[in-house]
């Protein structure tokens, strides 16, 4: 049954993953780099500008990596943003209204993520409906729960849960400034506990048999029934972690807002898609990996920064280039399928 | 067929790409109870003395975070900013739109820390979760200065000066012209009968106009009839009037706190007969308002809104006598006003005075109207 799913994925465009993922990675560097060398008196070339992008984005980094499970699958999430609303209002809530600990608000939201994982990957999976058409109604559930929950703004001032936002991490590298003193770079727990799952969903994708399933199912429904794999069951799987992660991603975001606010997170869900296309994944199925979402992630985060920095450009600007990348990755992997395809019929 | 549906998806997401950051507006709005003031013809002239560099040569940056570009008080707000912070007044401004999204602003305020900014200027899209990024930027030393709406932090220290309309002075300047009108036209306090429409229940610019009213009703004994939230909107302000009207026909001052509420209480009022204006001994009813927009001054010259009272977006002048202040060593006031002025209809009443300071009354007239930015 393994060969099997090798063969499967080694026959499904053959390296694509790789070339797709390299030219993520090098678009980052190649940015980045501009912007050190333009930005060099704007602090851009300092390695807490780095860090920033993973601070900033560690829910979002969570989120996409969830997102780009379902995508591999050939499905799509697009009521991360509002879970993420739900969660982060659930949350302050909770340890503002209710007193309940910071350990309770964690458990909810991973609760209400399950949820969402499970009553949509459900609906998805054994009755067939359009991943697009369940989730846009999880969209909207997510968010008019997050106003039935409360339309004002609740303050996160749960100690523990502050301490935990501002517990930070401080690092070897840093800058010396004009005076001489050593500045270290710093990270947040949550940039950790987003590159572990960047790690584990890493290994899990390529090492599991639950990960060379998903490639399976993205790569041909059809045959990967024909092969014997249980494709419901393995999309349910695939939809409950993706919620999983939205609910763990949400409470990652809460960590960074300190809030919980209705208009939240909104268009969350679209900043996680372009990621994960930008980093690779077919919106077909089949083909992606998280690394690339990472990617997709920091090119997202290095775009805003780059914008900001410059200081004078709207920063809807931040959209249009994204958009622009968006059509560069969606032609690249058109083509890409395209020359498959044809090799395949020869 | 695959292709063709990732075309399609990619498409669908490019499009919500430009519509999902817009979609806060009306939230904002009621958050903000300042969401539409307008420009004085004096404050302008603020900006003229600001207009020299500043003492020591060197180019100042500021990293201002601007909460989006939601209404029109928003975008004079920001103009005022660059224009303020202009290269040749000796400043470098980095300016970052958040769209309305607090992350937005959160990133903004972590890049400009790394930029080594001088200042930063925060207009927060929230009163709260702050506390982090404001530590970090306390860390590396840069003094953080919050306009519009004040933010909620943990320790005081965060945030080193705070730019801001003051509501309850405008509704106790308001409620002294009333004071000063009444004398003038030979009514005694109880002949007031005074309805409040009041902001959405929460904004600061709702607490503070009340307050103002409140305070004054109890001093000189008027007869404050009612009070109703109009949430700051025209629909529910005429609704709410509507039921005023039929609660209370001896009413003869509408005090409403915003200019958008003093439009529905005067389609209310006409709708149901009544004539507005400044001649209330002769059954007409006197309408006060707030934030004077052009279309608010624009029924204050007509005559139907007596009083306008101002919300100014121009903070840059303020802010900048902040920064100036700093550079110079000085220490500043933790809370900062800026100077908000009074348009009148007519010349009854000229001057008022609040706690010992006097406030000029404008008659506004075409040419006043002409020159103020929006």
């Amino acid at each position: 049954m393994l060969d099997k799913l090798t063969l499967v994925k080694k026959s499904k465009k053959p390296g694509a993953v790789a070339f797709l993922l390299m030219i993520t990675i090098l678009l980052f560097v190649v940015m980045y780099s501009i912007g050190m060398i333009v930005f060099v008196n704007k602090g851009f070339a300092k390695p807490q500008m780095f860090m920033n992008l993973f601070i900033s984005n560690a829910g979002l980094i969570v989120i996409s990596c969830g997102l780009t499970i379902v995508m591999i699958t050939g499905g799509i999430d697009i009521s991360v943003g509002s879970v993420t609303a739900l969660v982060c209002m659930v949350a302050a809530d909770l340890m503002e209204h209710k007193g309940m600990s910071v350990y309770m608000a964690l458990l909810s939201a991973l609760l209400i993520g399950l949820a969402f994982g499970v009553v949509q990957g459900f609906l998805i999976s054994y009755l067939d409906i359009q991943p697009f058409i369940v989730t846009l109604a999880g969209l909207f559930f997510g968010r008019g729960m997050t106003a039935v929950v409360s339309t004002q703004m609740i303050a996160v001032k749960n100690a523990e849960f502050l301490q935990w936002a501002n517990a930070k991490i401080n690092l070897p590298i840093g800058y010396t400034k004009k005076n001489g003193t050593f500045i270290p770079s710093y990270i947040y727990p949550t940039v950790v506990v987003a590159l572990i799952i960047v790690i584990l969903i890493t290994i899990m994708l390529q090492r599991c048999n639950f990960g060379r399933e998903l490639y399976a199912i993205g790569g041909n429904q059809q045959s990967a029934l024909m092969m014997g794999l249980n494709v419901r069951r393995v999309k349910m799987k695939a939809y409950v972690l993706d919620g999983l992660l939205a609910g763990l991603g949400g409470f990652l975001f809460c960590l960074n807002s300190c809030a919980g606010f209705v208009e939240q997170a909104k268009g969350l869900e679209m900043d996680a898609i372009s990621a994960a296309v930008i980093g690779g994944t077919l919106l077909s199925g089949g083909v992606g990996t998280v690394v690339g979402t990472l990617f997709g992630v920091l090119i997202k985060g290095t775009i805003a920064s780059l914008i900001t920095t410059q200081g004078t450009l709207s920063s809807w600007w931040v959209r249009i280039v994204l958009s622009a990348l968006l059509c560069f990755f969606i032609v690249l992997q058109a083509i890409i399928a395209g020359v498959g395809g044809k090799k395949l019929k020869k | 067929m695959k292709k063709w549906l990732s075309v399609i998806l990619a498409s669908v997401m490019a499009v919500s790409f430009t519509a999902c950051g817009n979609s806060s507006t009306a939230t904002n709005g009621a958050a903000n109870g300042d969401a539409s003031a307008a420009v004085s013809a004096a404050a302008s002239s603020d900006t003229g003395t600001a207009s020299m560099k500043t003492e020591s040569g060197k180019t100042i940056t500021v990293g201002f975070s601007q909460v989006g570009a939601e209404s029109d008080w928003r975008t004079a707000n920001t103009t005022s900013m660059k224009d303020t912070f202009s290269t040749a007044n000796g400043f470098n401004l980095v300016f970052d739109d958040a769209q309305q999204k607090q992350e937005n602003q959160i990133t903004a305020i972590r890049n400009f820390i790394q930029q080594e900014v001088d200042y930063i200027v925060l207009a927060p899209v929230t009163e709260t979760g702050w506390d982090t990024v404001l530590k970090e930027a306390k860390d590396a030393n840069i003094p953080v200065i919050i306009v519009d709406r004040m933010v909620k932090v943990s320790d005081e220290s965060l945030f080193t000066a705070w730019v801001g309309s003051n509501f309850k002075l405008e509704g106790q300047k308001a409620a002294a012209w009333l004071k000063n009108f009444a004398d003038a036209k030979g009514l005694k306090g109880s002949d007031l009968h005074i309805v409040d429409i009041q902001g959405t229940i929460g904004a600061s610019a709702q607490i503070g106009r009340t307050e103002g009213l409140e305070e004054a009703a109890k001093e000189y004994g008027w007869d404050l009839l009612a009070k109703e939230s109009g949430e700051f909107t025209q629909a529910k302000g005429q609704e709410v009037m509507e039921s005023f009207i039929k609660q209370y026909p001896n009413l003869n001052v509408v005090y409403c706190e915003n200019d958008n509420e003093a439009f529905g209480a005067i389609d209310a009022l006409t709708a149901a007969g009544k004539t507005v204006g400044p001649d209330i001994k002769n059954g007409q009813i006197m309408v006060l308002s707030f934030d004077s927009t052009k279309a608010g001054l624009t029924d204050t010259l007509k005559g139907k809104i007596t009083l306008n009272t101002e919300c100014n977006p121009l903070h840059g002048p303020r802010v900048k006598k902040i920064i100036d202040t700093l550079e110079s060593g000085g220490t500043v006031d933790k809370k900062a006003y800026v100077d908000e002025e009074m348009f009148s209809a007519d010349t009854t009443v000229t001057q008022v005075s609040v706690g010992g300071e006097n406030f000029n009354v404008t008659k506004l007239t075409q040419e006043v109207l002409d020159k103020r930015a929006y």
